[in-house]
């Protein structure tokens, strides 16, 4: 349970996917220009994060491992992370129009968002029983939708804001996001694994 | 005998998430209409909205249905209508094609400040702070809230302070006239036909002149002039009826600050341009 909390706290705030590892940055900077995009982008790789992750550790653990081939692990990843987002459109298309329009390109974009492999990958690099890694993949989406939700607030506001020129668009956004990440680094070494 | 197996695996897996989001398409499948797809491709695909529906997808949909007209897309104008109402076999309704006139003249060089406004570039903020930085509570800011809202980028802001309207790029969408906090920019019938009162101030004439060398102070002489009673004062601000106005001019004559005005003959930003150098040597 312990191990559990602090993988929770460690890849929300501590070890945050996109301020400390610097995984989807490219998300994180194109979709944080308005709050409602941001934030079904965020449940988007919430839930693509946390299917992929079980997919992949059941096909490691049982097909990967036993056959010796762990060293196609990224191939199968891929593999598991295209189809698996391509079910969810196809899937939510049907059931939830709605939300389908909602989330529009971004859900196609996830599976080009290397967040999702990096946690699947991390997950059975580490070691982690089946239990932590969809806690594992749990908490680190939600590190990744903190971070972009922070930063569609942030950029709200720029929008607002007078400032030189050279400063305007995405120098700004740049800065803003290293600003951030400078801010997380205070949670550095606050708990490990 | 270790590709063999890797080529197996993964061919394996492959082929299982390949059957399987087969059969999920087949299982999930949605029906779409390719009319309505179709359609869609006919439409200008800006998503404004003007229709009324969500966009252009929606709007496609309630057209096939027989919801919406086929004249329905208003930045489409005729040529789209004309094309929906021939992929749809129905009959051409021709639409008539607004444009967006702003109501307003007192561009900067007419017009009093109140003091020298240094905050966010948006009108309904500016607007909202101390009644707005002109000394008239009713006229144009000139910030640009309507350049935003414009998808056509048929709008700008002159240099004299008040938006200038590309008639040749302008749909018609009406998203400048719902942008403008004041309502200063309304939405016509096209063409060149008809006197306007270019003003919205609803203030007393006394308020009005001290405000703005070419606010309708409403002293009514247009009212009394005009032979077709096509004008009347709503609230201290005389309003022409375009499909009364007959267009003979008796109005502009009387007009004291010289507020009305043909639609072909609106004052153009050069010509504001040309009134402010003039005061400027005049004052030298």
């Amino acid at each position: 349970m312990e191990k559990l909390l602090s993988i929770i706290f460690i890849y929300i705030f501590v070890e945050n996917f996109v301020l400390q590892r610097f995984f989807g940055i490219c998300p994180f900077l194109g979709v944080s220009r308005k709050m409602e995009t941001a934030i079904g982008m965020s449940m988007a790789v919430v839930f693509v994060m946390t299917m992929a992750t079980l997919v992949t550790w059941l096909l490691y653990t049982f097909v990967l491992v036993p056959f010796n081939l762990t060293y196609l692990q990224i191939v199968t990843f891929i593999l598991v992370i295209a189809s698996l987002v391509q079910l969810v459109e196809i899937v939510l298309r049907k059931i939830s129009p709605t939300l389908y329009q909602g989330l529009g390109i971004f859900l196609p974009l996830i599976t080009t968002n290397c967040a999702v492999m990096a946690v699947a990958l991390l997950a059975v690099r580490q070691e982690f029983s089946f239990l932590e890694s969809v806690v594992f993949a749990i908490a680190a989406s939600i590190g990744f939708s903190l971070a972009l939700i922070i930063m569609a607030g942030i950029r709200e506001r720029l929008e607002l804001a007078e400032m030189p020129d050279v400063l305007q668009g995405s120098a700004v956004t740049l800065i803003t996001a290293g600003i951030l990440s400078l801010a997380f680094l205070g949670f550095k070494g606050m708990l490990t694994l | 005998m270790l590709i063999i197996y890797a080529v197996a695996a993964l061919g394996l897996l492959g082929l299982l998430f390949g059957i399987f989001l087969a059969l999920a398409a087949r299982f999930f499948a949605v029906d779409t209409d390719p009319m309505v797809e179709a359609v869609k491709d006919e439409l200008p695909g800006a998503n404004c909205g003007a229709c009324g529906y969500a966009g252009c997808s929606s709007f496609a949909e309630a057209v096939v249905s027989g919801e919406a007209k086929t004249n329905g897309c208003i930045p489409g104008g005729d040529e789209t209508a004309k094309a929906i109402a021939e992929l749809l076999g129905r009959e051409v309704s021709s639409s008539a094609q607004p444009v967006a006139t702003v109501f307003c003249i007192g561009d900067c060089f007419k017009t009093e400040d109140k003091f020298i406004y240094d905050g966010v570039t948006d009108c309904e903020v500016a607007g909202n702070f101390i009644g707005g930085f002109k000394v008239c509570g009713y006229g144009c800011l000139g910030l640009g809230n309507c350049v935003e809202a414009c998808l056509f980028d048929a709008i700008k802001i002159g240099e004299h302070g008040l938006p200038v309207v590309d008639v040749e790029k302008c749909t018609g969408c009406g998203l400048c006239a719902k942008a403008c906090p004041r309502t200063i920019i309304k939405m016509l019938p096209k063409g060149e036909n008809g006197h306007l009162v270019l003003c919205n101030s609803h203030d007393r004439g006394k308020t009005v002149s001290k405000a703005c060398e070419v606010g309708c102070i409403a002293c009514k002489a247009c009212v009394k002039v005009c032979p077709e009673e096509a004008i009347v004062m709503e609230d201290n601000l005389a309003v022409i009826d375009l499909e009364k106005c007959t267009d003979c001019g008796k109005c502009v004559e009387k007009c004291p600050p010289g507020t009305i005005f043909r639609r072909n003959a609106i004052p153009t930003e050069e010509q504001a341009l040309a009134y402010a150098a003039e005061k400027a040597t005049e004052s030298a």
